[in-house]
C-alpha cells in the first residue's frame, strides 16, 4: 500500500500533539509550581514559567515533612511487593503446572479465586487481619476454650510486613506464570528428566532463564503498583514515620482555612513521581510487552 | 485485581487453558481423561513427593491469611451488628441490607458511581481510540508519541488527582483561571456537577494510556492482507478503520470496557480522596469511598460490611462477564 493522505497525516499528528500536551500539562505544572515561592503561587494569573525556588522547596520537603524517610519507605514497600510476589508466584506456578499430586486442581482453583475480589471490596476485615495476624488462632482458641490462643496478638500496623504481605495476596502473577509455563515445549522437561535433573534443578537451570523476560516485565508493573498504592498504606500507617510517599502527599494537601502551600505539595509530588517515571522511561520496551501479555 | 487478558494472547495458547477459564463448562463437557489430558498439567511432569505442597505453601498461606479469612469475615459481618467499640456482636440476618437499601444516601451514591463509571469509560475509551488510530496511521514518530502518552501509567492515581485538583482549583489553578477568564463560573468545591467532572477527568487522564497501549497492540495485529484488499477496493484509511479494524479488535474493545468499569468502581478511591473527598455534600462519594467512610470514619461496621458484599457481587459479575464474553469472542479470525 502506498497511499498519500497529507491532510489526514497532518490531522493525526495534530491529534497526537494535543494528546501529548494534555498528558504533559499537569506534569509540567507540578514542576513549575514546585519551583516557585509562596508569593509567586498566590499571584493571579499564575506564572507559566518555572521559578528559582526548586532546591529551597525541596529542602523544606525533605526536612520539615521528612520526605526522605517516606521515599525510603515507598522504595522498601515497592521492592518488597515485587520480590515477594515474584518469588511466591513463580514456585506456586511451577507446582501447579509441573507436578501431579492430590488436590492439584483444588489448589489451582483456590489461587484462581483470589483474582476475583480486589482488596478494596474487603478492606475492613483485611485491615482486622493485619491488625492481628493471630486472629484465626484467636477464633480457634475461642472454640476450643484455650485462653493462651485467645490472648495471642501479632500486630502488623505500622510495619513493612503489614504494608507488603496483604498486597502479595493476589494471584495475578501466579496465573500469568502458569500461562507462560503451559506454552513451553514438553520436550524441555523430558530432556531434563532423561539427563537426571531433579525438579529443583529443572526449575533453576531451565525454567527461570526461560522466564527472564516475563519476570522483568512483571517486576516493572509490580514495582509501579507497589509504589503507587494508596488505600492500603493509608489504613495501615498511623505513625507518620512509616507512611509511604504517596500518603505523605495527602498530609501536605492544603486545608481550606490555612495558607495554601501548593508549592511544597507540588515539590513533594514531583519527588514522589520521579522514580516510577524513570523506571517507565528506561524500561519502556519491556514494560509494554509485559502489560499487553499479562493484561494487568 | 481481575485476571485480565487482551485477545486471549496467552490464555488461548492451548485448549486446556481455555477450558480452565470456565469452571462450569469444564465439569459439563470435558471429563478429565486420566493421565495425558489432565487440564493445566504439563504432559511431561514430576510425580509423587511432598515438594509441590511446599512450593504452594507460601502462596496458599498468604492467601488464607489475607484473602480467604477476610473475604469470609466480610460476608459474615454483613449479617452482624457490632457496636463501634467492638464490644458486642449479634446476628441480625438481612437487617443491614434492608437498612442499606432503604437509605437514600446509598442510592445517591449508587447513582453517582454509575454516572462516574459511565462517563469515565466513554471518555477514556473514545480518546484512546482516536489516539490509537492516529498512532497507527502515521509513519514517523510513533515511538516518541507513545513514550509521552504512556507517562501517566507511572503516576500514582493520588498524584493524578492532586495535579488536576491544582489545575482546576478556583483560587490558584491556571486552567480554572482560564475558565473564569472565559466567563465560566467554575467551582468544584461548591458545584457538584463540576466536582464530578473533575474526578472523571482525573480518572480518565490516568487511565487513557492503559487503553491506548492495548488498542495500539490490537490495531497492529489486524492482518495486512485484509487491509490491502480493502485498499484495492478503494476504501480510504478512515473507512478501513471503521469497517475493518473496529470489528476485528472488538474483543479488545469489550475487554477494555470491562476493565474500565473495574477501574472506575474499585481503583479510583485515591483520586476521590485526593481531590474532592466525596464532596460537596456527597456528590462524588462513589461506592468504594462510602465503604471506607462508613467502615473507618463513621464506624458503621454493619452497613460497611453490607456494602462490601454488594461490591463483591459486582466484582464477581464483572469477572463473569469478562470470561463469558471473551470465551464467545466476537472475532473473525483468519
Amino acid at each position: 500500500m502506498n497511499e498519500r493522505t497529507p491532510v489526514l497525516d497532518f490531522a493525526c499528528h495534530a491529534i497526537l500533539v494535543v494528546g501529548a500536551a494534555i498528558v504533559c500539562l499537569p506534569i509540567y505544572f507540578v514542576f513549575v509550581t514546585g519551583s516557585q515561592s509562596q508569593q509567586e503561587i498566590m499571584q493571579v494569573p499564575l506564572s507559566w514559567l518555572p521559578g528559582d525556588q526548586f532546591l529551597a522547596n525541596m529542602q523544606t520537603v525533605l526536612s520539615s515533612a521528612k520526605f526522605g524517610k517516606l521515599l525510603l519507605n515507598s522504595f522498601v514497600v515497592a521492592c518488597g511487593i515485587t520480590l515477594g510476589k515474584l518469588a511466591v508466584s513463580l514456585i506456586a506456578a511451577f507446582a501447579v503446572t509441573y507436578f501431579r499430586f492430590p488436590f492439584r486442581l483444588t489448589a489451582f482453583w483456590l489461587i484462581f479465586m483470589s483474582l476475583m475480589l480486589p482488596i478494596e471490596v474487603r478492606i475492613v476485615p483485611t485491615y482486622e487481619s493485619a491488625a492481628n495476624v493471630a486472629l484465626p488462632l484467636n477464633i480457634l482458641g475461642g472454640w476450643l476454650g484455650w485462653q493462651a490462643l485467645i490472648d495471642l496478638d501479632w500486630n502488623l500496623v505500622n510495619t513493612y510486613s503489614g504494608l507488603i504481605l496483604p498486597l502479595i495476596a493476589s494471584a495475578t502473577a501466579t496465573f500469568l506464570f502458569r500461562q507462560f509455563f503451559l506454552t513451553l515445549p514438553d520436550e524441555l522437561c523430558e530432556a531434563a528428566r532423561i539427563d537426571g535433573a531433579s525438579p529443583w534443578q529443572f526449575f533453576r537451570l531451565i525454567l527461570l532463564p526461560l522466564s527472564r523476560s516475563n519476570i522483568v516485565a512483571l517486576a516493572i508493573i509490580l514495582f509501579l503498583m507497589g509504589w503507587n498504592q494508596y488505600l492500603w498504606p493509608l489504613l495501615l500507617t498511623t505513625d507518620p514515620d512509616m507512611a509511604t510517599a504517596v500518603i505523605g502527599l495527602k498530609k501536605l494537601m492544603p486545608q481550606s482555612d490555612s495558607l495554601p502551600t501548593w508549592h511544597v505539595l507540588m515539590n513533594a509530588a514531583f519527588l514522589t513521581m520521579l522514580p516510577p517515571t524513570i523506571v517507565i522511561l528506561l524500561l519502556q520496551r519491556w514494560f509494554v510487552k509485559g502489560l499487553v501479555d499479562s493484561g494487568k | 485485581m481481575l485476571a485480565r487478558n487482551s485477545e486471549g494472547l496467552a490464555l488461548t495458547a492451548n485448549a486446556d487453558a481455555r477450558r480452565l477459564r470456565w469452571p462450569l463448562r469444564r465439569r459439563a463437557d470435558a471429563p478429565i481423561r486420566g493421565g495425558q489430558a489432565e487440564s493445566g498439567l504439563k504432559r511431561a511432569h514430576f510425580t509423587g513427593s511432598w515438594l509441590p505442597f511446599w512450593l504452594l505453601a507460601p502462596q496458599l498461606f498468604i492467601l488464607l491469611l489475607f484473602f480467604f479469612i477476610p473475604s469470609v469475615r466480610a460476608l459474615l459481618q454483613a449479617f452482624q451488628l457490632t457496636d463501634p467499640f467492638g464490644a458486642t456482636t449479634q446476628w441480625v440476618g438481612f437487617q443491614n441490607f434492608e437498612r442499606l437499601f432503604r437509605s437514600g444516601v446509598y442510592w445517591s451514591s449508587v447513582q453517582v458511581t454509575l454516572l462516574f463509571t459511565l462517563a469515565q469509560n466513554i471518555l477514556t475509551l473514545s480518546v484512546a481510540l482516536v489516539l490509537a488510530f492516529a498512532t497507527n496511521h502515521i509513519a514517523r514518530g510513533r515511538g516518541a508519541y507513545r513514550t509521552i502518552l504512556l507517562l501517566p501509567y507511572a503516576i500514582a492515581p493520588a498524584i493524578a488527582g492532586i495535579m488536576l485538583a491544582f489545575l482546576f482549583n478556583p483560587r490558584v489553578g491556571p486552567v480554572a483561571q482560564m475558565l473564569q477568564g472565559l466567563g465560566f463560573d467554575w467551582d468544584p468545591n461548591r458545584n457538584s456537577g463540576h466536582a464530578l467532572a473533575l474526578i472523571v477527568m482525573a480518572a480518565s487522564w490516568k487511565h487513557i494510556c492503559y487503553n491506548y497501549i492495548f488498542l495500539v497492540a490490537a490495531l497492529l495485529s489486524v492482518p495486512r492482507s485484509i487491509l490491502e484488499s480493502a485498499y484495492l477496493d478503494g476504501a480510504g484509511p478512515i473507512q478501513r478503520f471503521l469497517r475493518i479494524c473496529l470489528p476485528m479488535i472488538s474483543p479488545t474493545l469489550f475487554f477494555l470496557v470491562v476493565i474500565n468499569f473495574v477501574y472506575g468502581l474499585f481503583e479510583t478511591f485515591a483520586i476521590v480522596d485526593a481531590t474532592t473527598r466525596g464532596g460537596p455534600a456527597g456528590s462524588t462519594s462513589i461506592l468504594v469511598y462510602k465503604v471506607y467512610q462508613d467502615g473507618f470514619v463513621t464506624l458503621d461496621l454493619g452497613s460497611s460490611a453490607a456494602q462490601s458484599v454488594v461490591l463483591m457481587a459486582l466484582a464477581l459479575a464483572l469477572t463473569f462477564a469478562q470470561f463469558r464474553f471473551i470465551e464467545r469472542r466476537v472475532n473473525y479470525s483468519v
